[in-house]
């Protein structure tokens, strides 16, 4: 295993032990209280999964989340000019079978804006934008887990309630006896 | 520089996710692990991610351990104290030796064969992975001149409100239907109550 292969997997094995960190507590706790906050690990650590599979990197050029740069300030036309640009960008990145065809490229854009002096800089300063796909779907997650955590709550608030008790094998032998 | 960042921040997770499993206190478990999921979006920061990041802040870190200190608060350990609740109403006991070894070994085991998992996945931030080719650029393209005059500069955004806009209600849906549902199992039920109290003076 290269140490480019180690480092580039790293942020999933990071997050593979947080999730069985999580796991852990799900099945060893007998505590109900203890269960539903490993459950709630495991989810924060699945969320953190899939950003890491959306961020994007690069040697050369600058690379941000995926809030487009140029704001409100600039006239319609600039944008799409800019959006071309972007796209057309990241195919080439997409496109190149070799990262150093890429690394020149970006390299010939910046010698370019050197040369090019005002007009081109808006151009040259081009930056990927990481994938917001992740984000999105992991929103979503977000506001659904908090949706099944109140929930689980909830039930646990009852289970008190009838049971006097949160602990699992309390309440196992409570059935048992009532049985 | 992020990398030098990232280091601590994964490191305190860490830390934070082995002390949750550890620690007895149930209060200090709550708290731990809202510091849990506040590292955690910090690192979502790094990794271009901030509107997941807010949410989690806010979400995750805010409104879960608020829900989670309320229940505490509504479950002391023994209903007798109830006048007077100290910490050590809200000691866990430790599991017995055999559920730890047990669940470590499948914990152990569940982790093997996701690593083994990850062996052939794409590298962290390679551009040529699945993931970053087919839809994502076409978002980023198209989000600035199809939401309106100016376009929408928060990708995140258009997509969420506008191209995916069917997950977000059925996501809304979801949250009704929780609420629902918390309401109508916390709703203070009478018949249901002297059933609950009869139930608790037989078994004490």
């Amino acid at each position: 295993m290269t140490p480019e292969t180690f480092f580039g997997l790293f942020n999933y094995w990071i997050v593979i032990c947080l999730m069985m960190t999580g796991f852990y507590i799900v099945i060893s706790s007998g505590n109900l209280i203890k269960t539903v906050i490993g459950l709630n690990i495991f989810q924060t650590s699945v969320f953190l999964l899939y950003i890491t599979m959306g961020k994007l990197t690069d040697p050369v050029k600058r690379v941000t989340a995926p809030i487009l740069e140029g704001g409100h300030g600039d006239s319609h036309g600039d944008h799409s000019a800019h959006g071309e640009h972007v796209a057309q960008v990241s195919f080439e990145e997409h496109a190149s079978e070799q990262l150093h065809d890429a690394v020149k490229h970006a390299h010939a854009d910046l010698s370019e804006a050197g040369h090019g002096g005002a007009e081109h800089a808006h151009e040259v300063a081009e930056v990927l934008y990481s994938n917001p796909l992740p984000s999105v779907l992991m929103l979503t997650a977000i506001v659904v887990g908090i949706a099944t955590t109140a929930l689980a709550l909830a039930l646990i608030v009852r289970i008190r309630e009838d049971y006097g008790t949160i602990e699992e094998d309390e309440i196992l032998e409570l059935d048992k006896e009532l049985q | 520089m992020m990398e030098f960042i990232v280091i601590p921040i994964l490191a305190l997770l860490f830390a934070t996710a082995i002390t949750v499993a550890v620690i007895r206190n149930l209060w200090a478990a709550v708290m731990f692990t809202g510091i849990y999921s506040f590292l955690g979006a910090s690192w979502m920061l790094i990794l271009d991610a901030p509107d997941v990041a807010f949410t989690e802040a806010a979400v995750g870190a805010g409104v879960s351990t608020i829900l989670m200190l309320a229940t505490l608060s509504l479950v002391p350990r023994s209903s007798r104290k109830r006048g007077s609740i100290s910490n050590s109403d809200f000691e866990t006991k430790d599991p017995p030796r055999r559920r730890v070894i047990s669940s470590l070994l499948v914990v152990i085991g569940t982790g093997a064969m996701l690593i083994y998992g990850t062996l052939d996945m794409p590298l962290f931030g390679s551009a040529d992975a699945a993931i970053q080719t087919y839809p994502a650029p076409s978002f980023i393209e198209k989000s600035q001149t199809e939401m309106g005059e100016h376009g929408l500069p928060n990708v995140v955004t258009a997509v969420l409100a506008s191209y995916r806009g069917y997950d977000t209600l059925g996501e809304t849906a979801v949250i009704f239907t929780a609420g629902i549902a918390v309401l109508l199992i916390l709703r203070k039920n009478k018949a249901s109550d002297e059933i609950g109290a009869g139930q608790s003076e037989v078994t004490s």
